[in-house]
C-alpha cells in the first residue's frame, strides 16, 4: 500500500524527521489561503501515488497567494501518471543548499532491512545506481538487533557534510528505521533529504509503502490515513478491484483465464508467441475460483475479446473445482465466443469429463494446442470447435 | 533444500482441513510423517499420526528433520520460531501473505541455528518416488516421475505445467524445488541452483523464473561456472511494464527485473532459454541430456 507524499510526511513528522510546513488542499481558494498563512514562496505538489512528478508537471511554485490559486487550479482535476489529482500539498518552498538521498527498505538479497544513503540525492535512485553505484552507501541490518546510532553514523561520515549535518542525518536515518519497523513498511524513502541554506536537514519528499500482509496489525494507522480512492486503470480494471480480482485489461483479442500468477503470465506469453495478442491478465486460482461468474463477465465485457483460453494446472488448487466454477459461469452467461480448454494436474480427470459432458467440448492435450486454436479463432480463421 | 525417505516430517497445523488433507497426500508419496503440531490440540491423532501442542513438545518424542507449516499468515513467525527452537533443520513455509518483517525474523533465527527455510508462499518440495513436502501433486505420475532433471520454480501451477511437460517429453525429475512467490525468500534461485548442482542424482537443471526481482540475474554468475546443463524459462516476458502480475515480486519497474535482463544474464551464463515450457524437452535433448528409457 503506497502512501501519498503528505501522508508519508505526516508519519515522518510525527516520528521526528523535520518536514516543511504545509497543508493539503482540494480547491484553488484553499490553496491561496494556505499560501497566505505560510506567508512565503510556496511549492504546490500534486498528491498522486507516482514518482517523478516534477518531470510530469505535477509540481508548481508560487511567489504570491493569488499565484498559488492559479497553480492549484491547473493541478486539481488533471490527470497525472494515470491518477486524477484530487489534492495538492501547499508547502513552504525550501532554500536548498544540498540534496541527499536516504531510504530504509526490504532487501531480498540480504533477507533483512537495508539502509541506503547517498550524498547526491534528488534524482531517481535507479538512474543514480546505474550511473555511479559506488556513490550509494548500503548497510544491511539484523532485524533482531536493529540499527544502532554508530552504524547509522558510519553511513554519513567521511563525505564532507560537516558535523552539524552529519548529526541531523544520522538522527533522520535512525528515525526512518524506527518508522519502517513500527508501521511495518516495505519502503521508507526520502528523496531528496535536503540541507537548507541555514544548514538544517529537512525531508522534502516522502515515499512510504506499507506491507499489505501486515496492515491488519495497524488498524489505527490505516483508519487514520483514509486510504486513497484508487481510480487508476480502466473501468473494467476498477470493477475487477472491487471484486477482489486482479484483472488487467490488455489490448489484444484472446481472453485468458488461468490459475496462479506464473501460469497466467505463461499463458499470455504463449498467446504472444503464437502470433496472437492477449486481451487480459486474470487469475482465478486459489479462492478466487468462487468468483468465476463475475470473473468471466469481466473477460467478456472487454469488447475486443474474440476467443477465450481456459488454462488450469492443479497443484494446491483442484482443477475439477475451478472447472466447475467456470462451467457454471459459462452456463449462466452463455458467451458466444469460442472457448479452448487445457486442464492438467490435481483433479484433471474429473475436470476434463465435466467439460466434455456439460459443454460438449474436448479439452486440448497441451496448453500450446489450446492457445494456438484460440489465436486462430480470434483471427477469424475459419469456424473452430468450442 | 532436498528431502530424503529417511527424513522425519512434522506437520504444523495438522488438525486443520488443509493440513490433514495434504498430510495424507504427502504420505501417499512416501513422506515419513511422524508427528503433528497444533496449539491446544495435543494428545489427538490425525490418520494415526500423534499431535502435540507445539513442535518443541513433538521434538521430545521424535527425531524431527523437516517441518511443513499449514498455519495462517500471522501465526507463521511463532510457529516457525518453534520449529527452529526445536532444532528442526528444514522448514517449509507454504503460507502466502506472511508479513515481510516476520519472515526476516524467522530467517535470521534460522540462519543462527543452521536451519534452512523454503518459502514462504511456496508450493513445496518433491523428490519423485521418495517424498513430497507441501502442496504439489507429487502423487500424480503423469506429472512427477523419478528421473534426473532438477526443477526450480517460484510458482506451483506453472511448476506443475513444467513438470508435466518434462514427463510428456520422456524425462523424470530428481527433485522439484518450489522456492516461492514472495520477494523475501529463505531459499533463493541461487541457493536452489547450487543445491541441484551438488546433487548427485541431478543431471540437468530446469530453471523456471518470472519477471520481477533479480533472483535469476543473481544466479547467473554461478550458472556460468556449472558443468551441468541449465535450461530456463522466464514467465511474463510479454507482460507490459509497470503492471503487477499477481505475485508480489512480479513487477517490472524502470527496466529492473525485465524478461530481457533475465534472458540476457542467463544466456550469457551458458543456459538455454526457451520461449515456452513446451520447448524444454528439446532444449534438454540438444544439451545432450537423454530422456529416461
Amino acid at each position: 500500500m503506497k502512501l501519498l507524499e503528505h501522508q508519508g510526511k505526516q508519519l515522518l513528522a510525527q516520528a521526528g524527521v523535520p518536514v516543511p510546513r504545509g497543508r493539503v488542499v482540494t480547491t484553488p481558494e484553499a490553496a491561496q489561503q494556505a499560501a497566505a498563512v505560510l506567508g512565503c514562496r510556496v511549492a504546490l505538489k500534486a498528491q498522486v501515488p507516482a514518482g517523478k512528478r516534477g518531470k510530469a508537471g505535477g509540481i508548481g511554485f508560487a511567489g504570491a497567494p493569488e499565484d498559488a490559486a492559479g497553480a492549484a487550479a491547473r493541478l486539481l482535476g488533471s490527470e497525472l501518471a494515470g491518477s486524477r489529482v484530487d489534492a495538492v500539498l501547499v508547502e513552504e518552498a525550501a532554500d536548498i543548499a544540498q540534496e541527499l538521498y536516504a531510504s530504509v527498505l526490504n532487501d531480498p538479497a540480504g533477507k533483512g532491512p537495508l539502509v541506503l544513503f547517498c550524498p547526491a540525492g534528488g534524482m531517481d535512485i535507479e538512474e543514480l545506481s546505474a550511473r555511479d553505484p559506488e556513490s550509494i552507501r548500503r548497510l544491511g541490518v539484523d532485524i533482531r538487533t536493529g540499527l544502532t546510532a554508530d552504524a547509522a553514523r558510519s553511513l554519513v561520515t567521511g563525505l564532507g557534510l560537516g558535523e552539524h549535518v552529519e548529526e541531523q542525518v544520522t538522527s533522520a536515518l535512525l528515525t526512518m528505521y524506527r518508522l519502517y519497523r513500527t508501521v511495518e513498511a516495505e519502503l521508507v524513502e526520502v528523496n531528496p533529504l535536503v540541507v537548507t541554506g541555514a544548514g538544517e536537514v529537512v525531508a522534502l519528499d516522502s515515499k512510504i509503502s506499507l506491507d499489505p500482509g501486515a496492515l491488519g496489525r495497524h488498524a489505527e494507522l490505516v483508519a487514520d490515513l483514509v486510504p486513497e480512492r484508487d481510480d487508476t486503470g480502466t473501468e473494467l480494471e476498477r470493477r475487477g478491484r472491487e471484486l477482489g480480482l486482479q484483472y488487467l485489461e490488455l489490448d489484444g483479442e484472446v481472453g485468458v483465464l488461468a490459475n496462479g500468477a506464473g501460469l497466467t503470465m505463461t499463458t499470455l506469453d504463449a498467446v504472444t508467441h503464437y502470433g496472437g495478442k492477449p486481451a487480459n491478465f486474470l487469475e482465478i486460482g486459489g479462492d478466487a475460483y468462487t468468483k468465476a461468474t463475475p470473473a468471466l463477465r469481466l473477460v467478456l465485457d472487454n469488447p475486443r475479446v474474440r476467443s477465450l483460453v481456459v488454462n488450469f494446472c492443479g497443484a494446491f488448487a483442484r482443477t475439477d473445482v475451478m472447472t466447475e466454477g467456470v462451467l457454471a459461469a459459462i452456463e449462466e452467461l452463455r458467451p458466444e465466443l469460442p472457448i479452448f480448454f487445457s486442464i492438467h494436474g490435481t483433479g484433471e480427470e474429473k475436470a476434463i469429463r465435466l467439460v466434455r459432458e456439460r459443454l460438449g467440448v474436448e479439452p486440448y492435450d497441451t496448453m500450446d494446442d489450446a492457445v494456438r486454436a484460440a489465436v486462430a479463432a480470434a483471427a477469424g480463421e475459419g469456424k473452430v470447435a468450442g | 533444500m532436498l528431502v530424503s525417505a529417511q527424513d522425519n516430517v512434522v506437520v504444523q497445523g495438522l488438525t486443520g482441513r488443509q493440513g490433514s488433507f495434504w498430510a495424507e497426500r504427502m504420505a501417499e508419496c512416501g513422506t515419513r510423517i511422524v508427528a503433528g503440531a497444533s496449539p491446544g490440540k495435543g494428545g489427538r491423532e490425525v490418520g494415526g499420526v500423534p499431535v502435540y501442542d507445539s513442535v518443541v513438545d513433538a521434538a521430545r518424542e521424535h527425531e524431527l528433520d523437516v517441518s511443513v507449516l499449514f498455519v495462517p499468515p500471522l501465526a507463521v513467525r511463532k510457529a516457525a520460531g518453534d520449529a527452529v527452537a526445536a532444532g528442526v533443520r528444514k522448514i517449509v513455509l507454504l503460507t502466502e501473505h506472511v508479513p515481510y518483517q516476520d519472515i526476516m525474523h524467522v530467517l535470521a533465527d534460522a540462519r543462527d541455528h543452521g536451519a534452512r527455510v523454503l518459502g514462504p508462499n511456496t508450493a513445496g518440495l518433491v523428490v519423485p518416488g521418495v517424498a513430497s513436502v507441501g502442496i504439489m501433486p507429487g502423487f500424480a505420475d503423469n506429472i512427477f516421475r523419478p528421473g534426473s532433471i532438477g526443477v526450480i520454480s517460484r510458482s506451483g501451477s506453472l511448476g506443475t505445467l513444467v513438470a508435466l511437460n518434462l514427463v510428456s517429453a520422456g524425462y523424470g525429475q530428481s527433485a522439484f524445488i518450489g522456492i516461492g512467490g514472495d520477494p523475501i525468500l529463505g531459499t533463493t534461485t541461487l541457493d536452489a541452483v547450487r543445491e541441484l548442482d551438488e546433487d548427485e542424482r541431478t543431471e540437468a537443471v530446469v530453471l523456471v523464473g518470472e519477471i520481477g526481482g533479480s533472483m535469476e540475474e543473481d544466479a547467473a554468475e554461478y550458472i556460468a561456472t556449472m558443468r551441468k546443463p541449465v535450461v530456463a524459462f522466464i514467465a511474463g516476458r510479454s507482460a507490459p511494464p509497470d503492471r503487477r502480475m499477481g505475485h508480489a515480486g512480479a513487477i517490472v519497474s524502470a527496466g529492473k527485473g525485465s524478461g530481457t535482463s533475465k534472458v540476457d544474464a542467463l544466456t550469457s551464463a551458458g543456459a538455454t532459454v526457451v520461449d515456452l515450457p513446451s520447448g524444454i524437452g528439446d532444449a534438454l535433448l540438444a544439451a545432450g541430456v537423454k530422456p529416461a528409457a
